[in-house]
């Protein structure tokens, strides 16, 4: 019986790139920009990484497909490089791979990256994304905020809710990334819109405002994994590990069968059973200490609140309006780097990206907004439509805990 | 010949009705006598609407209740085909579900195609061979022209066969004249007219009479004998100077439904005879005209049948049904006459791929999903697994067509962002009253109304529009249950 990846796993260096309209950049000086910083934490040379998972969703965008991008652009030596791609879980999934080939102990030091260059579309928003010649024929045309925005009718719905009581929850979620997003020097967006700004915004998708949407944003991120005894032998005193790493996919069910509402993930529930057994954990709303969730939207941060059994079904707009989530005397802070929302999205590099976060909360490297007594992370991405969607999660602390 | 005639009728025109003035106000510097049709609305179709799209509406509001499997035959009459090589009565056969060995034939190139296919059509049916007979168009005009205004968009459909007649075929004459109106040459985008005073003269005034007498004399009817007189003329009088010299009192003369509709080219004989077997009572005679190089008359008699027959909606209903486009220059783009700037987002769709279509053609074009044959579960599209994560039984399914189901929202969304060349774009999950449910595209859907829970019924529309290739894809859209009012 598999006994799971808790503690067999630990992070030994980790590097993520300023994210933003990096229209300095092209993906691979992104790439080497968060490899360097990585290489340089895990204090190691690039000979020693005996296998690599590249993690990039838009190819046509970036550098094209396969994974000899990445190995050409870190000049890897001549090592297996898997390029993985699992929509917005593709960064989690890239670091999913190196903690399996490490625990499976085929290798002893691999490399997850995840990599997204959006802003060299020409226009505003993310590039289109087909649902292939059979999906063409009968899917309704939709942009990312829509599909969200479906969240926000059907949870409102379910309970009744007037728009504005939802739209006044959503608001706050969106100030608290903001006012996160202003202390992280590698966060894209650092303005602080205050509430009014927020739900005076010009609409996007019905409820969804502008200041609902996270940025879109070019982006890399990286780990190095290896095991906790190597970890020890470079001479990682704290040593942060892998918890639980789960990953959910939709079956159809949920756009297909009458048992789904559509106010909440099917998959995130699914995976959050999943990965709270993988870690031990028994109650999450007193264990988990900090989230970065997959705040595309407003909307989805706010059902993810209870699809993660944080919050109790039906109230996550009480826990966001008494600050439950905020970094300040928040018991959970979420989005401390500033989310999906500020720090940016792009898409493959996201899911490193929350869990580089949770890394640098762990050891107190966090800066300005560093939490106190931070303990187990909850890393959360959601890739496709709430409809039919793959979600990927990790958790993350001390091997001592 | 067996007794022939009509069996089913109905109608389609667009719920949006392009306001005259809105398009007088934005043309009469050109031509200030536009101000002299500048009254009330005429007919446009949606963006996502064609000739085709209207076709099958039509055909839909004539069908309920009739056996499709005793359809033998579908003739489509248009000059407005989407499709100039691709058999467009096929893509209407397909949609409608009607059986793989119904002929299909499209008859074109005439405004008098809608009444000769019709007597072409009477003939095949009078030879037991049951037909669906289906007539639309939207013309393309010259912006600024009278044309624009007096034209509208719209389609009818009348089931023949020799039974359940509820209109009986008393005969018809027809003239074959070539006399050039108009014409519309190979490549032409738009119709070329010529002296409106020649055309009433030399044409209708000297065509129709010839025609109506010849009817007459063939068939014994007397002139004062007709109950109702459909003319379709967008000149001013002349169908009331044919009535007179012909002897049918003027009260026989139907209303062209200018206001709110328009002349809806060689469909509108047809549109304007639907609307009168709407009111018309047993034992009336009808005498339609149809004009276009040449003359069509045919006389038909209602039987005591027609009491007992109403369409789903009929032209009356979606008449009665619209909303009022004041905004001119969407009329205009909708018709691909002016180049709007939709952003670089609208030029990255992908290419209509047939060959993945074909695969799947019965299931998109008439929206038929699966019935799981163990546990009952409606589910769209069929897959080779049951939906029902209780079921999940493998390849049970059969087909089951959803396309005249009901469904209620389930969520949706006013999207902004997403291109659409009818912004903003309103789509969301709908689930049919059988249970089944996809993420539809909203179509005539207000976005200030739209709710949860709200009723939608399906309607066939345009999916994909490809500009470069002119090519376009079909799909099933939800529309509001309460566009079109109550059906009878």
């Amino acid at each position: 019986m598999a006994g799971g990846i808790k503690d067999k796993v630990a992070i030994l260096g980790m590097g993520c790139t300023r994210f933003g309209e990096r229209f300095d950049c092209g993906p691979d000086d992104l790439m080497f920009e968060a490899f360097t910083e990585c290489l340089s934490d895990a204090g190691i040379g690039v000979e020693t990484i005996q296998a690599a998972w590249y993690g990039n969703c838009v190819s046509g965008e970036s550098m094209g497909g396969s994974a000899t991008p990445m190995s050409v652009a870190l000049r890897l030596p001549n090592i297996p490089v898997t390029r993985v791609e699992n929509m917005c879980c593709t960064g989690t999934e890239a670091f999913r791979g190196a903690v399996y080939a490490v625990a499976a102990g085929a290798v002893d030091i691999a490399l997850a990256l995840g990599i997204e260059k959006l802003k060299d579309t020409g226009f505003s928003g993310l590039p289109f994304i087909s649902m292939g010649p059979k999906g063409d024929l009968w899917w309704s045309d939709f942009s990312a905020p829509g599909v969200f925005a479906q969240l926000a009718s059907a949870y409102a719905a379910k309970h009744n809710l007037p728009k504005e009581d939802l739209k006044r929850a959503m608001a706050h979620v969106s100030w608290k990334s903001h006012q996160n997003g202003s202390l992280n020097p590698k966060a894209h967006l650092k303005n602080r819109p205050s509430i009014e700004q927020i739900l005076g915004a010009p609409m996007i998708a019905e409820p969804l405002g502008l200041y609902d949407c996270c940025g879109v944003s070019d982006g890399c991120a990286c780990a190095i994994v290896t095991t906790p005894e190597i970890a020890r032998s470079f001479g990682k005193k704290d040593v942060v590990t892998v918890k639980a790493l789960q990953v959910a996919n939709s079956n159809g069910r949920e756009i297909g069968h009458q048992s789904w509402d559509g106010s909440y993930l099917v998959t995130t529930r699914a995976a959050a059973k999943r990965a709270y057994e993988e870690a031990g954990i028994r109650n999450p709303r007193e264990e988990i200490t900090m989230l970065e969730v997959h705040d595309c939207f407003s909307i989805t941060e706010l059902v993810t609140m209870e699809d993660l059994f944080i919050s109790p079904e039906g109230g996550a707009i009480k826990d966001i309006l008494d600050g439950f989530y905020d970094r300040h005397d928040g018991k959970v802070p979420c989005q401390v780097d500033g989310g999906l929302k500020c720090f940016g999205h792009p898409i493959g590099a996201s899911g490193l990206r929350m869990i580089y976060e949770m890394y640098l909360q762990l050891l107190d490297r966090a800066g300005d907004r560093q939490l106190k007594n931070s303990r187990l992370g909850l890393t959360h991405n959601l890739g496709g439509l709430p409809a039919q969607n793959v979600c990927g999660m990790s958790i993350i602390g001390r091997l001592s805990d | 010949m067996n007794d022939v005639g009509i069996s089913a009728y109905g109608g389609y025109v667009p719920r949006l009705r392009l306001s005259r003035e809105s398009a007088v106000r934005a043309n009469d510097w050109v031509d200030p006598s536009l101000m002299m049709n500048a009254k009330s609305e005429r007919s446009m179709c949606d963006v996502d609407e064609d000739s085709v799209t209207m076709a099958v509406e039509a055909a839909r509001d004539c069908l309920q209740g009739v056996d499709l499997g005793s359809l033998d035959s579908l003739y489509f009459a248009s000059t407005t085909f989407p499709f100039l090589d691709r058999q467009n009565s096929t893509i209407i056969a397909e949609a409608l579900a009607l059986k793989d060995d119904v002929e299909t034939l499209d008859i074109a190139s005439s405004q008098r195609a809608g009444t000769s296919g019709l007597i072409c059509a009477l003939k095949t049916a009078a030879n037991s061979c049951t037909t669906l007979y289906v007539s639309a168009d939207c013309r393309k005009t010259k912006a600024g022209t009278a044309n624009e205004l007096l034209f509208g968009d719209g389609a009818a459909a009348l089931a023949l066969g020799t039974q359940g007649i509820l209109a009986k075929f008393i005969g018809s004459v027809s003239l074959n004249r070539d006399f050039v109106d108009h014409f519309r040459g190979d490549g032409s985008r738009y119709d070329t007219y010529f002296e409106q005073r020649w055309i009433r003269e030399e044409g209708y005034l000297r065509m129709v009479p010839d025609a109506l007498q010849a009817l007459f004399k063939k068939t014994g009817i007397a002139p004062e004998d007709v109950t109702h007189f459909i003319m379709p003329c967008v000149i001013r009088g002349v169908r009331e100077v044919v009535a007179k010299r012909i002897g049918i009192p003027p009260e026989r003369i139907r209303n062209d439904l200018a206001a709110g509709c328009g002349e809806t080219g060689t469909a509108h004989p047809l549109v304007m005879l639907v609307d009168t077997l709407e009111e018309a009572k047993p034992d009336e005679m009808i005498v339609m005209v149809g004009f276009g190089q040449g003359v069509d008359a045919l006389a038909f008699r209602t039987t005591s049948t027609i009491d007992g027959f109403a369409p789903r909606r009929g032209i009356k209903n979606h008449l009665a049904n619209g909303v009022v486009e004041k905004n001119y220059q969407k009329f205009l783009s909708f018709r691909n006459m002016v180049e709007i700037d939709w952003g670089m987002r609208a030029e990255a769709a992908p290419k209509a791929r047939p060959s993945a279509a074909w695969r799947k053609h019965k299931e998109y074009n008439a929206l038929v999903g699966g019935r799981c044959m163990r546990c009952g579960t409606i589910q769209f599209p069929m897959a080779h697994i049951c939906v029902n994560p209780e079921c999940q039984a493998r390849d049970s399914q059969e087909n089951y067509r959803l396309a005249d189901s009901t469904a209620r929202i389930v969520s949706y969304t006013v999207d902004r962002l997403a291109y659409s060349p009818h912004p903003p774009l309103v789509f969301g999950i709908i689930e049919f009253e059988e249970g089944a449910r996809f993420l539809a595209q909203f179509t005539g859907c207000d976005p200030e109304t739209v709710t949860v829970d709200a009723p939608m019924e399906m309607v066939f529309r345009i999916k994909k529009m490809e500009r470069e290739r002119n090519f376009r894809t079909y799909f099933w859209k939800a529309t509001p249950l309460t566009n079109r009012g109550k059906e009878k």
